[in-house]
């Protein structure tokens, strides 16, 4: 039995605790803000059926970490994204939310670049990293994987029904802070936001957590409260982020907040030990169990986005 | 003068300029102070140094890092990767406080008195 978060957090809700896993990983479907759970067979039974199409997040794939306790990390994004391929229903896009690479150099990026399109998977919206925007503040990132609607990076797009947002926060950080939108984009995400109806379901992807989910470990945005001001008149919104590389969640109202398991290694639950960082210790006969990906299948009508995380076993 | 002999000053002289002025040349080597970059912090934390102090940052985490100047006093670092060191020499006393423009919520300062 494997608990909802990837590290056992006592306490936490009560229904999400002791949540069985099978095999591959858990369905999550998402009812106007209430999770409920069911084992992922068959390609998920009948949620699966009714989806409308989905899609799926990866994150964190750090092209060019070379350490324990993944000495290739190529390797565990191409095994990531082959089971995006193995899917009973294809993904209409995938999500990458950040740190494509772990120091953005040009090299790395083509790697990345390479892996991508070999894999031959459907189209992919990226938002950088801290770990994509280093020494240039992300031009080489945005040259080669922005969307280019906006200046500062940021997009937006309609999908079947489904308003996404990708937003970017790792960039003019100050210090002593955590991740960072700005006003600019503050300003952009309201209007942009503006002419929706409260009904639209909402998607909210960016790099780093939208919630303080561990300031002192940097695990946050300065200014999240107001961006997500912007979203609470809204019946179904998913905020789905990297960074931390393990499932964290949180409800909040009809907003839920999810963070994703990284493609390449694991870090601690917040607070354990002394820093954030790879798990060195992990054994390479149980890395994959800490990586994945996730899935997302919207079923229209229901307002509901049914997520499955899926662990690279 | 040969051109040997010509040569032979210039690189002495390239000696006597590398790091300090040529009037330094004879005085002793910059003292150096090593601050290590560790779990996501740099120790130690903050350190007051005499002026002409070279300071030495060593990255010891499995995560990058990157020395920046709050108010950019002096040249940022590139991206140090695991076991990468970064030196800048203090000629001017002042407070220099710095951060990783990676992870911001390292600080430190540097005073040179």
């Amino acid at each position: 039995m494997r608990h909802s978060d990837d590290n056992a957090n006592p306490g936490r809700r009560q229904f999400l605790e002791c949540m069985a896993w099978a095999g591959a990983g858990t369905l999550w479907l998402m009812h106007g803000g209430v999770l409920r759970a069911q084992p992922l067979s068959a390609g998920g039974g009948q949620a699966a059926a009714d989806a409308t199409f989905a899609f799926v997040q990866v994150s964190d794939s750090h092209i060019g970490f070379h350490k324990p306790p993944n000495e290739d990390v190529a390797s565990t994004l191409r095994a990531s994204l082959a089971k995006v391929k193995a899917q009973p229903v294809t993904p209409d896009f995938l999500l990458h939310t950040g740190d494509l690479t772990h120091l953005s150099r040009p090299e790395e990026f083509d790697t990345l670049a390479g892996i991508m399109q070999e894999s031959q998977v459907p189209k992919t919206f990226y938002v950088p990293g801290e770990h994509d925007v280093i020494g240039d503040n992300g031009a080489e990132f945005f040259r080669r994987f922005g969307e280019k609607q906006q200046s500062g990076g940021w997009y937006s797009f309609d999908h079947r029904g489904v308003h996404f947002v990708g937003l970017i926060n790792v960039l003019n950080l100050k210090a002593g802070g955590l991740g960072s939108l700005g006003a600019d984009q503050l300003a952009w995400l309201k209007k942009d936001l503006a002419p929706l109806s409260a009904e639209t379901p909402l998607v909210v992807f960016a790099h780093m957590p939208l919630w303080p989910l561990y300031p002192p470990w940097g695990w946050g945005t300065d200014d999240s409260a107001e961006a997500v001001s912007n979203l609470k008149r809204f019946g179904s919104v998913s905020v789905l982020n990297g960074h931390i590389h393990q499932i964290q969640q949180k409800v909040e109202g009809n907003i839920t907040f999810y963070t994703a398991r990284s493609t390449a290694y694991p870090q601690p639950a917040p607070g354990v030990g002394p820093a954030p960082g790879p798990m060195k210790d992990v054994a390479s006969d149980t890395l994959h169990t800490y990586l994945g990906i996730r899935e997302v299948r919207h079923v229209q009508g229901r307002q509901a986005l049914a997520i499955t995380d899926e662990q690279l076993s | 003068m040969s051109a040997w002999a010509s040569m032979g000053v210039a690189l002495l002289l390239g000696f006597a300029v590398n790091g300090a002025s040529a009037a330094e040349a004879n005085a002793p080597p910059a003292k150096v102070m090593q601050v290590d970059i560790r779990n996501f912090a740099f120790a130690p934390h903050s350190i007051t140094v005499p002026v002409g102090t070279r300071v030495n940052w060593t990255n010891k985490d499995d995560e990058p890092h990157r020395v920046t100047s709050t108010g950019n006093q002096f040249v940022a670092s590139q991206a140090l990767d695991t076991g990468d060191s970064y030196a800048v020499t203090f000629a001017k006393p002042g407070t220099y406080a710095y951060y990783c423009s990676i992870h911001p919520m390292m600080v430190g300062t540097i005073i040179v008195q």
